[in-house]
């Protein structure tokens, strides 16, 4: 201690000593201003459309993209969630959210839940093939999934479960599978095998182990395919509109019909609150859990 | 009735062949340790033993019962790992009695004999621990108390000190051979450190390329190797091999080293040999300073290196061309350059067949 204090100021600011001080450069300035730049850029749009959602349909029509609203109202918030008109019926968006979550929360729950185990299967028990099955499910991770459609109507129809709940959510189970697996599998892939073979020798079977020493471990890959599954089903378009009939339209299948009416007046307003509304469940996602998801995507993706 | 017994094994990793019609039988109360370098195939038969591996042939029994399609939960052994392998998420006292929860043991006799491991283990004021709450030490207590509170015939030790630093295993070297004095289990304990090996075994199996090279007791595996191999493996510093040829002459057999012939009389031949290329393996310690006795071989050269290690010291010179390590008292002051004259016993020295490496 005394000594350092000796050879602090006395020796001046020639002789470098202690924490080498931060300095603020030109680099780091021009750094800091292009993020803030960028930052900016991208949030404009969802200011523009915030700010919009707040507009009576009166002064949308002045023109002002960027003015700040005169007199906000929520009124087309409202009238989004409750009253805008999704083709025949007028009971505004609220109808597909609660069917977006009816199809979210059991996609998630089971696709996760067979996704889990059979990751924990390929990585452990090794069991014969599994190489081969996990080649087939990598290539079902890359293949467009457009090209099932089709045939997948044909297999519903012929069961007799085509258009219901039960269907959307064996489409999203399905589909999720192959990269839930891959996510879990290199999670696992990571854990070292004694642990393993120490469950076994102490009597573990494949339940128990699975249960009782698995899970615990799995929380962070848990958090990454809890946002993976919640953000891909609660966006996907495509499936809802084929697959879950009329009375299970999602959310993102509502807003479509609000939006593109094209019959009386585009009400702006509505449209992006509709928006904005139909986002958030995503978006709150996100916040909440950014930090895990990136950690979870960059594990899955340097080990294999 | 042996212990354990393993018969006709083979096993192999896809086209590899790791081991190959290999036979091992463990007495009942016996500690076995398994010595070869890395890859030699000791973890695999570990891991064979206690039904982690599918085998491809050849048959394991334990305890008197034929256990090769058994599960291993239910062939009565204990394995430890190197890597510990505690649960992480559980307490010391969970990781214990995991085997017992999943055997169905009644909650009071779990709570008895995770009591009684605890006590013998000094883990008492631990229980309520996680393992990243603990050192490394008292992590591996915990692994050998995994096994121990599952009662069972036979312990299965996979390297583990390996992973601890030299102090730590020296003490945990120490308590794993009173605790096999106490218990009386058969043990099979699975290393690439000698000094383990030779401090702890009642028999070693000195392993390599998946074949047991030579399975006796630590007196007989250091001083009657059975081949090259296994005197080059035991032994810190290794032992001096001088290659040479032996020769049968009338006057009594010799090792022709060139520029040094070396009188064999007083070696103790394993079995009939005739002239053939041969190496002669002497210890460091077996070779001693000074005037020869007699039936010695003696030698004169010049230090070259000098290796102070504490206790000894390791002095190297020259015979014949070969350089030599000769260990002394560390407290001795040898420089280089000074001359020096040594000799040894050739009833304590090994010799080889040079082509086969087997003893002769």
């Amino acid at each position: 201690m005394s000594a350092l204090a000796e050879l602090g100021p006395a020796s001046g600011a020639a002789e470098p000593a202690g924490p080498k001080p931060k300095r603020l450069t030109a680099g780091r300035l021009g750094l800091y201003a292009f993020l803030i730049i960028a930052a900016l850029f991208f949030l404009l749009p969802f200011y523009v459309m915030v700010i919009t959602s707040l507009k009576p349909m009166s002064e949308i029509r002045y023109g002002n993209l960027f003015g700040w609203p005169a007199a906000p109202t929520i009124a087309a918030w409202l009238k989004a969630w409750a009253s805008a008109c999704t083709g025949v019926t007028c009971n505004g968006i609220e109808v597909g959210f609660f069917n977006s979550m009816k199809i979210l929360i059991p996609s998630v729950i089971l696709s996760i839940a067979i996704g889990a185990v059979t990751g924990y299967a390929l990585s452990f028990w090794r069991p014969r093939g599994a190489n081969v099955l996990f080649a087939v499910l990598l290539l079902g991770a890359f293949m467009p999934y457009q090209v099932f459609l089709y045939p997948l109507v044909r297999v519903f129809s012929m069961i007799y479960l085509y258009s219901t709940l039960i269907c959307i959510v064996i489409v999203h189970t399905i589909f999720g599978l192959p990269v839930m697996t891959l996510l879990f599998r290199n999670f696992y892939a990571g854990i070292p095998i004694d642990l393993f073979k120490a469950a076994r020798v102490d009597g573990g079977a494949f339940w128990s182990i699975f249960l009782q020493l698995i899970i615990p471990m799995s929380t962070p890959i848990l958090i990454v395919a809890v946002i993976l599954q919640i953000t891909g089903i609660w966006n996907d378009f495509l499936f809802g509109l084929v697959f879950a009939g009329r009375e299970n339209m999602p959310m993102t299948v509502q807003l479509n019909n609000i939006v593109n009416t094209t019959t009386g007046e585009r009400e702006y307003n509505v449209n992006m609150a509709a928006t904005i509304l139909t986002a958030l469940v995503p978006l709150v996602v996100y916040f909440i859990s950014g930090r895990w998801f990136v950690r979870g995507i960059a594990a899955g993706a340097v080990k294999g | 009735m042996a212990s354990v017994s393993v018969r006709r094994l083979a096993v192999s990793f896809g086209h590899v062949k790791v081991i190959e019609n290999l036979d091992l039988e463990v007495e009942e109360g016996e500690f076995i340790v398994l010595l070869g370098p890395s890859g030699c195939g000791k973890s695999t038969l570990l891991n064979t033993i206690a039904g982690l591996i599918d085998i491809e042939a050849g048959q394991v029994w334990i305890s008197g019962k034929n256990v090769t399609w058994t599960e291993p939960k239910d062939r009565g052994i204990g394995m430890v790992f190197q890597s510990y392998a505690l649960y992480p998420r559980m307490t010391v006292q969970q990781n214990l009695s995991f085997g017992l929860r999943m055997a169905g043991v009644p909650r009071a006799e779990i709570e008895a004999r995770v009591a009684k491991a605890a006590k013998l283990l000094q883990l008492e004021d631990l229980l309520r621990r996680r393992p990243a709450e603990l050192s490394g030490g008292q992590r591996q207590r915990v692994a050998i108390g995994r096994a121990l509170v599952r009662n069972v015939d036979v312990f299965l030790f996979d390297e583990p000190l390996s992973n601890l630093d030299a102090k730590l295993r020296n003490e945990l070297r120490v308590e794993i051979k009173k605790l096999h004095r106490d218990l009386g289990n058969t043990m099979i304990y699975v290393t690439h450190d000698q000094i383990e090996a030779l401090t702890l075994a009642d028999r070693i199996a000195v392993m390599r390329n998946g074949v047991i090279q030579q399975l006796a007791t630590p007196q007989d595996v250091y001083h009657r190797p059975k081949n090259q191999f296994v005197a080059g493996f035991i032994g810190s510093p290794t032992m001096n091999f001088l290659t040479g040829r032996l020769i049968l002459g009338a006057a009594g057999p010799t090792l022709d080293l060139g520029s040094v012939s070396i009188d064999l009389s007083a070696y103790g031949f394993a079995r009939q040999s005739s002239d053939v290329p041969a190496v002669l393996g002497v210890r460091p310690e077996h070779i001693d300073l000074g005037a020869a006795s007699p039936g010695h071989f003696a030698a004169n050269g010049k230090v070259e290196i000098v290796e102070p290690m504490g206790a000894d010291m390791i002095v190297w010179s020259r015979i014949a061309d070969t350089p030599v390590r000769i260990r002394v008292d560390g407290d001795s002051a040898f420089r280089n350059g000074d001359d020096i004259a040594f000799h040894f016993d050739l009833a304590r020295a090994s010799l080889f067949d040079a082509q086969s490496g087997e003893r002769l």
